[in-house]
């Protein structure tokens, strides 16, 4: 059996990179590193004895040791934002956590105060700088700057939000960067999908499970609630969850508690909910596969993400950043795209939107030998797809009496065949032209592909492209 | 004659000027205070609302936990003498003050046999 540890507390006070001090069951001060020393102005040795907060001078409504009782009553750390007054006599942001300290006995014997400098990240009303410097989003669009304007305002409530956009359109990324510059940032973001797993799983994924709850449950989980206690949870797909699900959320989103499954002891987490969805949510509630309950408890706050379509001028600088890092990642020197090719770009309406986007560079920049991408290096249903449109937009230009005549060309049909076509769809295709070209020769092929032979010969194994 | 402000919270002198609700005036003249303390509750803590009665008082001195520089500044400017980053029961304070042994940074351990509340 492991000896206890016999610590030194000034040695771990000293390890702590922020400043940090231990006080004792009286709330009085017994260490102090020297990160907090320089903040405060007291030497620990001036102040052994005293009142912690009379040292530290926070305004954390700790005053009268209000958050020390809180903690003993709740047995686990408290972490709240807010000021100190330091030793030159500026108000420092700080992460102010105390942190219960046990003995041996598991008796609560000390409190470890933790007072992180956070007014790096803070400017004037608490927004965070790293926001306004993000390079995370290309949005310069009148409606892509819109939903950038929200974001650090969702940033700074705890209320719930929901994003909603077509498929591709960034809605985890945007969660993402809200969880980024919210006071939660430094706990956990957790990203579930609900549409990926069964019922079942699903809610054990949530909620945990509890050791024999059911078959093949020999411990206990916790839930991805538990574990992003402090943080974001991020429920995306929320439409394709299945309703006694939606109860059993609805009910932890009015209480914040909630019991695992096979579970009697009900648990208290504090987790900001985001929620995502690329159904409408609202035709869902009248066909009763949604509750509008939840519905309504979800909806606090709200970001559409507008389709790349309508996102104007966007295109041109997200097609530069993505060539510019595949042609970095592939090792290659494509300097850019030529007018036609970002002319054929920009005629395409993306029912993918980015991710769509992003699939036809990457295949633009796996298949262009030439210093610029033009037409032909583009995959072939672009072509298609422009063609129908003029096709389309010609018809429509028509007199009324002509087009009964012709044959109307269907828009839709195409489209939804090829947005279905996946990368792997093409890499396959591209895979069978050059191996044609190469009649057949594996190494010419690879050469061909700028491929090794064994890169060629996992990809036709995964494709059943060996026979 | 001198006019002595402590900002002060139950026992101790408040840990910060701008959340002090409870204020102590003393009046001292040859060394002496002249008639009790006098003891102001303010409604709410706010830094301006003390400043004002600071003014309004004639207060000379303040005797005060952290205190940041905007109205450290503003209290030098109006003449007033200031300490501040005091720790200590206010009553010890009030006496070190009287007998103007306390400068900014005074820190005083209470007296064991006395029970203290924050």
């Amino acid at each position: 059996m492991l000896e206890p540890l016999e610590l030194d507390t000034a040695t771990l006070l000293e390890g702590i990179p922020h400043p940090a001090m231990i006080v004792d069951m009286n709330y009085r001060v017994c260490g102090m590193n020297r990160l907090i020393e320089a903040m405060t102005g007291y030497l620990e040795q001036d102040v052994l004895g005293i009142h912690g907060e009379l040292v530290i001078r926070s305004n954390t409504g700790n005053n009268h040791g209000q958050l020390f009782k809180k903690v003993i009553k709740m047995g686990e750390l408290i972490s709240v934002t807010g000021d100190v007054l330091d030793a030159h006599r500026h108000k420092v942001a700080v992460q102010y956590t105390i942190s219960p300290l046990k003995n041996t006995h598991s008796e609560l014997c000390a409190f470890l105060i933790i007072a992180e400098d956070i007014s790096a990240h803070m400017i004037d009303g608490g927004i965070d700088l790293q926001f306004e410097n993000s390079q995370e989003i290309i949005g310069y669009s009148p409606k892509m700057q819109a939903v950038l304007d929200l974001v650090p305002l969702l940033a700074q409530t705890d209320a719930s939000v929901m994003i909603t956009g077509e498929t591709g359109t960034g809605k985890d990324k945007i969660a993402e960067i809200i969880h980024k510059n919210s006071s939660r940032s430094r706990y956990p973001f957790i990203k579930i999908n609900c549409g990926a797993l069964p019922p079942g799983l699903l809610e054990s994924e949530l909620f945990g499970h509890v050791k024999g709850a059911f078959t093949g449950a020999t411990r206990d989980k916790p839930g991805m609630l538990k574990l992003a206690h402090r943080g974001t949870v991020f429920l995306t797909e929320i439409g394709d969850m299945p309703l006694p699900l939606q109860i059993k959320l609805l009910s932890f989103l009015d209480d914040r508690e909630f019991i695992p499954v096979g579970g009697e002891k009900k648990l208290s987490v504090d987790v900001r909910v985001i929620a995502a969805t690329h159904k409408p949510l609202r035709e869902q509630i009248q066909k009763n596969e949604f509750r509008e309950d939840l519905f309504y408890r979800l909806h606090v706050l709200h970001i559409h993400l507008p389709p790349l379509r309508e996102r104007e001028g966007d295109l041109q600088y997200l097609c530069d950043h993505f060539l510019q890092n595949f042609t970095k990642a592939l090792g290659k020197n494509i300097a850019g795209i030529t007018a036609t090719a970002m002319k054929q770009l920009l005629e395409y309406h993306y029912p993918g939107n980015i991710r769509e986007l992003k699939n036809i560079i990457e295949y633009a920049a796996n298949v262009c030998r030439k210093k610029n991408v033009t037409v032909d290096h583009l995959p072939q249903y672009l072509s298609t797809v422009s063609q129908e449109h003029s096709l389309n937009a010609n018809a429509q230009s028509l007199p009324q009496k002509t087009t009964q005549k012709t044959e109307p060309p269907t828009q839709e049909r195409p489209v939804v065949h090829h947005a279905k076509e996946t990368w792997q769809d093409i890499e396959r295709q591209m895979i069978i032209d050059a191996l044609k070209q190469c009649s057949g020769n594996r190494t010419k092929t690879a050469e061909t592909l700028k491929w090794g032979r064994m890169k060629l010969w996992r990809k036709m194994k995964l494709y059943g492209l060996q026979n | 004659m001198r006019k002595i402000l402590i900002t002060t919270q139950q026992d101790f002198v408040a840990p910060r000027f701008d959340l002090a609700t409870e204020l102590l005036i003393a009046i001292v003249k040859d060394g002496e205070i002249i008639d009790k303390p006098k003891t102001i509750i303010m409604e709410r803590p706010s830094e301006e609302e003390l400043c004002q009665i600071i003014i309004g008082e004639h207060v000379t001195e303040i005797v005060c936990g952290g205190l940041d520089e905007v109205h450290y500044n503003f209290l030098l400017w109006k003449k007033i003498k200031v300490f501040d980053s005091i720790i200590g029961d206010w009553e010890t304070v009030l006496t070190r003050s009287i007998d103007q042994t306390i400068e900014s940074h005074t820190v005083i351990f209470p007296k064991n046999d006395k029970q203290l509340s924050l």
